[in-house]
C-alpha cells in the first residue's frame, strides 16, 4: 500500500516539476514549487511509513510549516512592480 | 529490483532534470523557484539517507531562506542573467566535469552505506562521543554536545563569521535606503 503510495507522489512530484520547468506565467511556477513542497511532505510521511519508524511525522509537519511561510513570502514580493512578470514572457520557457 | 534503488534513481533523475532547467534558463526568477525545488528534491534524498536532520537543515535553509533571499536580491538588482561568451562556457563546463570525475572517485575511498565497519563506528573516539559525552554534559543529542561543547570554540568562530557577514550587509541596505530617503527629501 505505502509503495503505491510512493510510486503516487513521486509521478506527482515529476508532473509538479514539469510544470515548473515549462511554466509559461511566473504563477505557475510559484504554484508548482508550492505543490513540489507538499508533495516533499507526503513523501517525508509516507516514507516514514514505509520503512516502519512513523516518529518522522513531526518533521514533515515542519516542512509544511516551511512551505507555507515559503510561499507566502514569495507573493509578498509580488508587491514590487510588475517587470518580473513583463520579463518572463519572452522566452520564459525557453 | 530493490523499491529503495528505484526510489533513488528517480529522485536523482529529477535533480537532474532540475539542474538542467537552471543551467538553461535565462530569467532569474525562474531560477529561483527551480533552486527551491532542487532543495526540496535534495531535502527528499537526505531522508532517504536517514540523515534527518540534515534535511530539515536543507528545507529550511535552502528552500525557505535562499528563496527570499534570492528574490530580495532580484528587487535590488537584475531579473536577467546576462550571456557568456561561449569561451568560458566551455572552460567553465570542462573544470565543472573535472571537479565531477574528481569528486566520483574520491567516492571508491569512501565506506559503503551504513557499513558496519566504517571509521565513525571503529575510531575510538566513537565511544567517548555516544557514552563519555552523555555523563560529561549531560546532553542527550550527540550532535549538540559536540557542537557546543567538545568543539565550542569551532562554532564560537563560525557564529562570529555570520554575524559579521549579517552586520555588514545590514550596514550595506541601511545606508542604500538612508540615500534614497535623503535624494527624496532633497526633491520636496
Amino acid at each position: 500500500m505505502f509503495t503505491t503510495a510512493l510510486v503516487a507522489i513521486l509521478i506527482a512530484m515529476s508532473l509538479a516539476l514539469a510544470r515548473a520547468l515549462l511554466g509559461p506565467t511566473v504563477y505557475d511556477r510559484i504554484l508548482a514549487i508550492n505543490a513540489f513542497g507538499t508533495k516533499t511532505v507526503l513523501f517525508i510521511a509516507v516514507l516514514g511509513f514505509f520503512n516502519g519508524r512513523p516518529e518522522f511525522l513531526d518533521i514533515a509537519l515542519v516542512y509544511a510549516l516551511i512551505n507555507f511561510v515559503g510561499t507566502v513570502a514569495v507573493l509578498r514580493f509580488m508587491h514590487y512592480p510588475a517587470e518580473i512578470f513583463q520579463s518572463d514572457n519572452d522566452g520564459g520557457g525557453s | 529490483m530493490n523499491f529503495e534503488l528505484i526510489i533513488d534513481v528517480v529522485l536523482l533523475a529529477l535533480l537532474v532534470a532540475t539542474a538542467i532547467g537552471i543551467a538553461s534558463l535565462r530569467q532569474l526568477f525562474p531560477v529561483a523557484m527551480l533552486a527551491g525545488i532542487y532543495s526540496l528534491l535534495s531535502a527528499c534524498f537526505f531522508v532517504l539517507m536517514d540523515a534527518v536532520d540534515v534535511a530539515f537543515t536543507e528545507a529550511a535553509v535552502g528552500a525557505g531562506m535562499v528563496t527570499v533571499l534570492f528574490l530580495a536580491t532580484f528587487a535590488l538588482t537584475s531579473r536577467t542573467e546576462l550571456p557568456t561568451r561561449p569561451r568560458r562556457r566551455q572552460a567553465a563546463l570542462i573544470a565543472v566535469f573535472l571537479t565531477g570525475a574528481l569528486l566520483m572517485l574520491a567516492t571508491r575511498d569512501m565506506p559503503h552505506f551504513a557499513a558496519a565497519d566504517a571509521p565513525i563506528h571503529s575510531h575510538p573516539l566513537y565511544e567517548r562521543y555516544t557514552v563519555t559525552s552523555n555523563e560529561e554534559i549531560a546532553v542527550p543529542n550527540v550532535v549538540t554536545s559536540v557542537l557546543a561543547s567538545y568543539r565550542g570554540y569551532d562554532t564560537l568562530g563560525e557564529v562570529t563569521v555570520i554575524f559579521t557577514a549579517g552586520i555588514a550587509v545590514w550596514m550595506l541596505l541601511a545606508g542604500r535606503s538612508r540615500r534614497n530617503k535623503s535624494a527624496k527629501g532633497m526633491q520636496h
